[in-house]
């Protein structure tokens, strides 16, 4: 009845979700973020760290958190990022727009679509028309009923990582998880 | 953390939700009885302004549009006056009233039980009121953790299929 003291992924890890890494790999690292949260770009090369690092024993997965109210680029890069995905190049996207955290206009997102080779009319109008909105508000529902409370949000193995998220703190619990 | 002592005091589901007139700005009164006919989130904090309220109050405001799919408003209430409350919600862009606990401090706090004497600030204590104005979920949180919106829309959810 009430929240527990340990948070837990829900749904877990599905179809649905950006995969980077083997299904069977020992960890499986999901993080919840937003394009325009300065910690998520913190937590961005740590992951990439962590990726290099565990190579094919790590799982990472990638959800949308968007906090709009108080990063008003957020939601418009998330559903740029669903739209690059729905091209098949969301971690190109992804990964765009975490090294230009601080450009996240309309005309920004489209240079990168560019920039992506992406089919940047169907990537505009999808944007346009919030094709990709739902999406990520299923992301946001699974992270407020999992107990994401701020960005990023770590999940080790389907459990809240509530420590920091250093290369150091990370790679700690995941090597403690597997 | 100390949470044995205080964990029974909060008003319990099924109690009658004591009403309240508390100032959301210096010049507008809001009381519970404005939210007849609809499921209400009551949040006690214990401060504006500080770290973990901040991202307590931030995230129910981004997941108001979760909290409207049930027909529910919420309001959060603290010790801190409405000036206060005021320049709290627009730096940080709050779209939904913090109520003044204010004079006499901590009155409609203690008759929810979500009083802390030892500090003279509210619990961090979280209620779902029904429609009809009676409790039908509450939680105390310890003080330095944020609880989240879960326990929230798992009671939204229960009291939405009880209809």
């Amino acid at each position: 009845m009430t929240p527990t003291a340990i948070a837990k992924l829900k749904p877990p890890v599905g179809a649905n979700d950006h995969v980077q890494g083997p299904a069977h790999a020992p960890a499986t690292l999901v993080e919840y973020g937003d394009y325009e949260c300065p910690y998520c770009g913190e937590a961005y090369p740590v992951v990439k760290a962590l990726q290099e690092r565990l190579g094919n024993q790590l799982r990472f997965v990638f959800r949308n958190f968007p906090l709009s109210e108080a990063h008003p680029h957020a939601e418009q890069a998330a559903e740029a990022a669903e739209a690059a995905g729905a091209q098949g190049k969301f971690w190109e996207m992804h990964d765009m727009l975490y090294e230009n955290q601080d450009a996240l206009d309309a005309e920004d997102l489209v240079r990168y679509a560019k920039a992506l080779r992406l089919d940047v009319p169907r990537f505009v109008k999808e944007l346009a028309e919030h094709a990709h909105a739902e999406r990520v508000r299923e992301d946001f529902r699974s992270g407020v009923r999992s107990g994401v409370n701020g960005t990023p949000t770590f999940f080790i193995n389907g459990v809240r990582h509530d420590g920091p998220f250093d290369l150091g703190s990370l790679l700690a619990a995941i090597e403690e998880a597997a | 953390m100390a949470t044995s002592e205080t964990a029974n005091k909060i008003l319990a589901p099924g109690a009658a939700a004591p009403d309240f007139a508390l100032h959301s700005t210096p010049d507008q009164l809001v009381t519970l009885s404005d939210f007849r006919g609809a499921p209400l989130i009551v949040a006690f904090y214990p401060a504006d302004w500080s770290p973990v309220c901040g991202d307590q109050m931030a995230l129910y405001n981004e997941v108001l549009p979760e909290f409207h799919r049930f027909k529910a408003a919420i309001v959060g209430i603290s010790v801190d006056g409405s000036w206060c409350h005021t320049a709290f919600s627009k730096d940080r862009k709050l779209h939904f009233p913090l109520l003044a606990d204010f004079e006499p401090k901590g009155a409609v706090a203690r008759r929810y039980g979500a009083y802390r004497e030892q500090d003279g600030v509210c619990e961090r204590a979280l209620f779902v009121i029904d429609g009809n104005g009676k409790i039908s979920w509450s939680y105390l949180s310890p003080v330095g953790v944020n609880p989240g919106a879960d326990g929230i829309l798992t009671a939204l959810e229960e009291l939405t299929s009880k209809k």
